[in-house]
């Protein structure tokens, strides 16, 4: 399987994404600047954290129309695994790809720490090597990590089970429902705020996150190759 | 030449954690009198003139990148200028 990193100006956890899916999983992967007009040939979409171009505007709101992004859309639309986490969700959800935005923290802080959640739904392509009702702990690192939708979007992520991960014991930013990370309708585009990446080896304070990607593995493998 | 100031600011529905800090503030300063703080954006946009609508371009620029409109609303001003 072989993953594509999108790279923006300001992405600042590319690296550690690389690292997660190349050093930790073994997979191929290639970092891809933003001005590129093709992801064929890659099977997984990751989108990392970062500042992309300075959050001017909005989080996310100028990446939305750089020119992979519509390479990403169309990845998206052929069912391909596609990850963003932080402002790489941010950015899916200003390009439409999943409902609802952000709004600063709560607080107004930007919060750096690890954070307990919970698994809310293991039957995703994302999360088939935890169990439902798991807690794990991850970091989280934002300032607009604030998830809003309106009602009649609340009870659609609800009722497709699109909530997979939420916050457990303490809701640091605010965000509806607690909501720490929904997939699409489709359930192949996942966005985070909290970094799995940042949590793939227990000298790093915790290897939580390694299941996530081991999981896309998994089920790229499962329906990909022959004999698995 | 058109001088066009767009305003967004978050719905109303929607909280605003910055506003409610700054009314926060107003109150300590004893302006009791302030009921409520929204805290928006001000864009300033020069555009020339072209066949194209200018309300028909202003409204889809802020549609599609100045507002995200699930948790903000915009408005705006077209003031044409003259050339010297």
């Amino acid at each position: 399987m072989k993953f594509a990193v999108i790279v923006f100006p300001g992405s600042n956890c590319d690296v550690d994404m690389f690292h997660a899916v190349k050093d930790e999983l073994s997979a191929e992967a290639e970092y891809v600047w933003h001005t590129e007009g093709s992801l064929d040939g890659y099977d997984g979409i990751l989108l990392p954290g970062g500042f992309s171009y300075g959050d001017y505007l909005r989080s996310g709101a100028i990446a939305r129309f750089s020119n992979v992004m519509n390479e990403v859309i169309k990845a998206a639309e052929e069912g391909k695994p596609v990850l963003g986490v932080c402002n790489g969700f941010q950015i899916l959800l200003e390009a439409g790809l999943l409902p609802g935005a952000m709004r600063r923290n709560k607080d107004l802080k930007f919060m750096c720490r690890t954070v307990q959640l919970k698994v809310e739904n293991a039957r995703t392509l994302f999360t088939s090597r935890y169990t439902e009702g798991e807690i794990i702990d991850i970091p989280i690192a934002h300032g607009e990590g604030n998830y809003y939708c309106d009602e009649e979007t609340l009870e659609m992520l609800k009722e497709n089970k699109q909530i997979v991960f939420t916050y457990h014991n303490e809701n640091p930013n605010g965000s509806l429902a607690d909501i720490a990370g929904i997939t699409n309708e489709r359930g192949n585009v996942l966005g985070m705020m909290p970094h799995p990446e940042r949590a793939v080896d227990t000298l790093l304070g915790s290897a939580d996150g390694l299941r996530l990607f081991q999981s896309i593995v998994k089920n790229w493998r499962e329906s990909h190759v022959v004999n698995a | 030449m058109y001088k066009v100031k767009v305003y967004v600011t978050l719905r109303e529905s929607v909280l605003d954690p910055q506003g409610a800090a700054v009314m926060n503030s107003l109150h300590s300063m004893s302006y009791q009198e302030v009921q409520d703080v929204r805290i928006g954006k001000f864009l300033e946009l020069s555009i020339e003139k072209s066949d194209r609508d200018i309300d028909f371009l202003v409204k889809e620029m802020c549609e599609k990148l100045l507002a995200n409109t699930v948790i903000e609303d915009y408005r705006y001003e077209v003031e044409e200028v003259v050339a010297l």
